[in-house]
Formats: structure tokens, C-alpha cells, sequence
């Protein structure tokens, strides 16, 4: 790079650029904590300050249910019972339950369609690809309909049905990259008498543990960002997810102004598990998205 | 929707070609007991939650079927009653305009910072930073965002007004869909950068030096090898953010509890009120089958156009 006085200043320019790029998308968050540390009564006299005046931990009391009625609505909530320590929990059970068993399967079925040879597997494989053509609205009305039939509403099994045995992409993907495995392990294996399924279990597996990984983390960030299915199949306060309890309450806000308190530190809450995430995933979280892209 | 993006390992071509024929023979036998117990899970998952829904739904979309009683056959009227449906026309169009404003707002921006970037820093932080409205719920986003544009509080209200500009607000029917779409924008845009970082990040160091060697400036470099050498990314990131885009929903359900202003009832939010409020599922179903058409169409467009857009790398 050449160091002219106009390049240098380029430079300059660009780094503060970038700067700008990362306070605008951290302030929000920030804001977000910043306003789950103050008590209601200061949000309007403290409607511009960078620091809450009266810090107080009320707000996330409240929303883990923590707190009595009375106090609930004294501090701006409905006093409504709410419990998010719960809805976390479901949220985490409900991605993580997903992201392991939908992995473990679109494996075994992107295993069979590399290598296993049996008729009518590429058509079969086109018919799978073929679905990732339509959109998630379309499948979701009857699917809505099939589990309301199978009384299944407000169930577990209701909620993680639809994406707990495959998705079309995950299939796709695995099995593009188990094309890339050299065979020769394998076959050394088949020499030594190793089944189909040792095979898969004891060498494919393990040698794949990169893209199992970003497949399983992007499925995780997927289900715990899910909202629409857990609303219509899971509202009930046993099968709540966060998405679901901070739509909730939201709606059940006192009449003249939403408990923004309340919902910042619920909202705190839904991001402190990603950060987590992020802390100890990060850098193969930043580097899975050399492979994949999605939604 | 979703699409592999830059260095997607193997490729359809290579599939189980070139065994010796004997040890293939005897593989296939043993492959056929060994097959079923691979494919079952994914492929009982697939029929029941792929294929039946999806016949179901065309079915639905050609019936009354009001979710609590059996739906009875009623021909083509759901598709009839669409065409003279103004509010369908009106979630059509709001939604092309939210996903215009998004998918250009956010592809500019992305482009930009991804550059930015790609000749400044490898920085892991960095990135992860710009990652993290996008691991966040879209729940989450739409209640952010209430809150800093609320009409009373809100901080980036009470900051443009202190800038002496009018403040933004959701219920303004001219600015409530622009500033849901920047929303979105603000919750994507580190992602999309993030896939153009990574397709960057191909493009051979050398081609920059000589180009610096021959006096080339940043602006210069990116118009002539940065943009041209990306072209098959960002056709793909276009096509799959495009039709990411159409299917916004849960912002708008947030933001708007209750119901959206006509301004900004898209059509995922038209489908869902028509199905769950109203309980027209037969309905739903028909405006979710133009759904489907409309992405279809739309997807093999950019495809053509991607066809016809490959790299100079390759």
C-alpha cells in the first residue's frame, strides 16, 4: 500500500467508518441494558442520560417473577405472572433439542445419498433439494392444521415435530460435504470387515466435525430465533419460548404506555445466551459463515 | 431459504462414479439393507412435514377449510375473491417496498463495510460484533427498536429531535415502512457483510499489488477487481436475502401488537391474520400459493442473471 498523505487520510476515514459501523450496531444493546437497570419512574426524567441515576435490578425481579403483584405494578408492570427464567429454559431445550437430533439425522441421510448406493437415491435427493424451494408459510398452515388434529397444541412434541427429523438445507449441505471425503479411509475399513454404519459412525463422523458444528451452531441460532410456529403451537405457559413470552408481554403491557423496563431486561435476557455463544463460539461461528448462507 | 456460499466442498458430478464394477456389485446389495435405516428419519420427517403439507396446502387453497370443520371443494372462488381483494394488493405492494428498501439498503452498507474490512483488518472481535444482530431474535430487534424510536422516550427520538429533525415513528403512514425496513437492515447488515468479507477474502492478494505497484487508488481497486470478482456471491447473497426478505413477519408483529397500520401489513402478516384471526384458512392458503409463485419467479430470474454473471476468478 502505498503511504501518500491522501492514502494515509483514506485510511483514517475508513477506520472511522468502521468505528461508526460497530457503535451503531452495539448502542442498542447497550440501551437495552441501560434501560433494564433503571426503575420506571426515571424513564422520563432520565429519557437522554447515558447512565441510569437509580440503578436497580427490579426490573429483571420482575420479569423472573421474583416479585409480588402488588410490587409488579407499583414498578410500571401489569402484575401479571410472568417467568422468564422458565421461557429461557424452554427456549434453550427447544434449540438445543432440535439443533442435536435434526444434525444427527440430515447426517445420516446426507451420509446415505454421498455414499450409499441404492435406486432411486438421486431422485430422491433431487425431491429434497427440489423443497428447499418453498417457502416456510406454504408448509406451515397445514402443518399448523396436522398437529392441531394430532392434538398435539401446547405439547413438546407438537413444537419440535416439524424441524426435529430433517430440513431439506441440512441434508443438502452435509451431503455436499461428505462428497469431499477422500473414500480411501473408508475403503481401508471395508477391508477390515466395517459395516456401513461403523463406517459412518467411527470414521465419517469424526472426520466431519467442522461442518456437524456449523450446522448444528446455525441450526441453534435458527430455533432459538424462532417465533411464528412456537406462537400458533406452543403459547401455553408450559411450552412458552422467549420469542413468544416477550411477544406476550408486550401485549399484556398496562393500557397507556408498554412496560419497557420490564421488556428491556425480558430482552436482555433472549441476548445474554447468544453472547455466551458468541464468547466461547465466536471465532467458529465467524468462520462457518465461509461455508454456508443462511436466510 | 437458504444456499451454500463460497467454498462449498465437493460437487453433484463427483457422486459414486468411477468403482471397480465387482466390489460395486457386492456394495450395492449390502447398500440396500443399509439404506433405509440411513435415510428413515429425514425422510418420515420429510413426508410428513414437506410433502403432505405441501399437497395439503394447494388442496386448502381450493376449499372453504375454516379450521374447525372438514373443508368442502370450492373450485377456484378463494383465487377469484383474491384478485378482488384490495387489501391483498395492498400487502403486495407494501411488502415489494419494504423488501426494496431493505435488500438495497442493506446490500450498499454491507458491500461498504465488508471492504472496509477486507483492506483493513482480520479482526475476529470485529466481526463478531457485527454478528450479533443477527444471532439476536427478530422478536427482540422489533422491541428494541420500538423502544428507541418510541414516540415519548425513545433515545434516537429524543437525539433526532436534538438535532433539530423530526423524530421517526412506526404510525406515520410515510415512514412507518421505511423505517421498519431500516430495522431490518440495521439486524442483517453485519451478516451480508460478513458473507462478502469471506468471498473477498478469495480473491488473490497479488491482483491488489500490482494494482498498487501501478498506482492504483482503493476506489479504483474496488470498481475494477474487488466488485467484478465478487459478482457470484452477491448474485447468491442477493438471491437468498431477497426471498429471506419477503417472508417478514415477526419485526411486524412486534412492533405493531395488536395489529400494523395498513401501511405495513406485509403479506406473511395478511397470510397469518387471514388464517388465525379470521380463521380462512382456505384463504390463507390461496395468497400463500402466490406466495410461492412469486418467489419462484423470482428465483429464477436472479438464477439466469447469476448464470449469466460468473467470475472472472473461475
Amino acid at each position: 500500500m502505498l503511504k501518500t498523505p491522501g492514502a494515509k487520510a483514506g485510511r483514517g476515514v475508513a477506520w472511522v467508518l468502521l468505528v461508526v459501523a460497530v457503535v451503531v450496531t452495539a448502542f442498542p444493546f447497550y440501551w437495552m441494558v441501560r434501560t433494564s437497570l433503571t426503575p420506571s419512574a426515571d424513564l422520563f426524567s432520565d429519557a437522554g442520560s447515558l447512565w441510569p441515576h437509580h440503578p436497580t435490578l427490579i426490573n429483571f425481579a420482575r420479569v423472573l417473577g421474583l416479585t409480588s403483584a402488588q410490587r409488579d405494578r407499583a414498578a410500571g408492570g401489569s402484575g401479571a405472572h410472568i417467568n422468564f427464567l422458565w421461557y429461557t429454559l424452554n427456549s434453550i431445550i427447544y434449540s438445543g433439542v432440535i439443533a442435536i437430533a435434526q444434525t444427527f439425522f440430515c447426517a445420516m441421510a446426507g451420509y446415505a445419498f454421498a455414499r450409499l448406493r441404492f435406486p432411486g437415491r438421486d431422485a430422491l435427493f433431487g425431491v429434497f433439494v427440489a423443497a428447499l424451494m418453498v417457502p416456510p408459510i406454504f408448509t406451515l398452515l397445514p402443518n399448523f392444521a396436522l398437529v392441531k388434529d394430532l392434538s398435539l397444541l401446547n405439547t413438546f412434541a407438537g413444537l419440535v415435530a416439524p424441524s426435529v427429523l430433517m430440513t431439506p438445507f441440512a441434508v443438502f449441505f452435509l451431503r455436499q460435504f461428505f462428497l469431499s471425503i477422500p473414500r480411501d479411509v473408508e475403503e481401508a475399513a471395508i477391508l477390515d470387515g466395517a459395516n456401513r454404519w461403523s463406517q459412518f459412525w467411527r470414521i465419517v463422523i469424526p472426520m466431519s466435525r467442522g461442518p456437524l458444528i456449523t450446522i448444528g451452531l446455525t441450526t441453534t441460532v435458527w430455533a432459538w430465533k424462532d417465533f411464528l410456529w412456537p406462537l400458533l403451537v406452543g403459547r401455553a405457559e408450559n411450552t412458552r419460548v422467549l420469542t413468544v413470552a416477550l411477544g406476550i408481554f408486550l401485549q399484556q403491557s398496562p393500557n397507556t404506555q408498554p412496560d419497557w423496563t420490564g421488556l428491556m431486561a425480558g430482552s436482555t435476557l433472549s441476548v445474554l445466551p447468544v453472547l455466551i455463544l458468541l464468547i466461547f463460539l465466536g471465532k467458529r461461528l465467524v468462520q462457518s459463515l465461509n461455508f454456508t448462507g443462511i436466510k | 431459504m437458504t444456499a451454500v456460499i463460497g467454498r462449498t466442498p465437493g460437487s453433484a458430478a463427483k457422486t459414486g462414479r468411477g468403482d471397480p464394477p465387482a466390489k460395486a456389485r457386492a456394495g450395492m446389495r449390502d447398500d440396500r439393507r443399509w439404506a433405509p435405516l440411513f435415510i428413515a428419519p429425514a425422510l418420515i420427517g420429510f413426508a410428513i412435514f414437506y410433502v403432505y403439507p405441501t399437497v395439503r396446502g394447494v388442496w386448502f387453497s381450493l376449499t372453504d377449510y375454516s379450521l374447525l370443520g372438514a373443508p368442502d371443494y370450492t373450485g377456484a372462488s378463494n383465487y377469484r375473491q383474491l384478485a378482488h381483494d384490495p387489501q391483498f394488493w395492498n400487502s403486495l405492494k407494501v411488502t415489494a417496498y419494504y423488501v426494496v428498501v431493505n435488500i438495497v439498503s442493506q446490500t450498499v452498507i454491507a458491500l461498504g463495510l465488508a471492504a472496509l474490512m477486507h483492506r483493513l483488518t482480520r479482526s475476529v472481535v470485529l466481526r463478531a460484533t457485527l454478528l450479533v444482530p443477527w444471532l439476536v431474535p427478530n422478536v427482540t430487534v422489533g422491541l428494541l427498536w420500538a423502544w428507541l424510536l418510541d414516540a415519548n422516550l425513545g433515545f434516537v427520538n429524543h437525539l433526532l429531535h436534538s438535532l433539530g429533525l423530526g423524530g421517526l415513528s412506526f404510525y406515520s403512514p410515510t415512514w412507518a415502512m421505511p423505517s421498519v425496513a431500516l430495522v431490518n437492515t440495521w439486524a442483517y447488515t453485519g451478516y451480508t457483510a460478513l458473507l462478502f468479507y469471506a468471498g473477498m477474502l478469495q480473491i488473490p492478494q497479488h491482483l491488489y499489488e500490482s494494482a498498487a505497484v501501478d498506482g492504483a487508488g482503493e476506489v479504483r481497486m474496488f470498481r475494477r477487481i474487488t466488485l467484478p470478482l465478487l459478482r457470484p456471491i452477491l448474485a447468491l447473497v442477493l438471491v437468498v436475502s431477497l426471498i429471506g426478505s419477503f417472508q417478514i413477519f415477526d419485526t411486524v408483529a412486534v412492533i405493531y401488537p395488536h395489529s400494523p397500520i395498513p401501511a405495513t401489513r406485509v403479506i406473511y402478516y395478511y397470510i397469518y391474520q387471514q388464517a388465525f384471526s379470521y380463521f380462512h384458512m382456505g384463504y390463507a392458503s390461496a395468497i400463500a400459493m402466490v406466495l410461492v409463485v412469486v418467489l419462484g419467479l423470482l428465483t429464477f430470474v436472479q438464477l439466469r442473471l447469476l448464470r449469466a454473471s460468473r467470475s472472472d476468478l473461475a
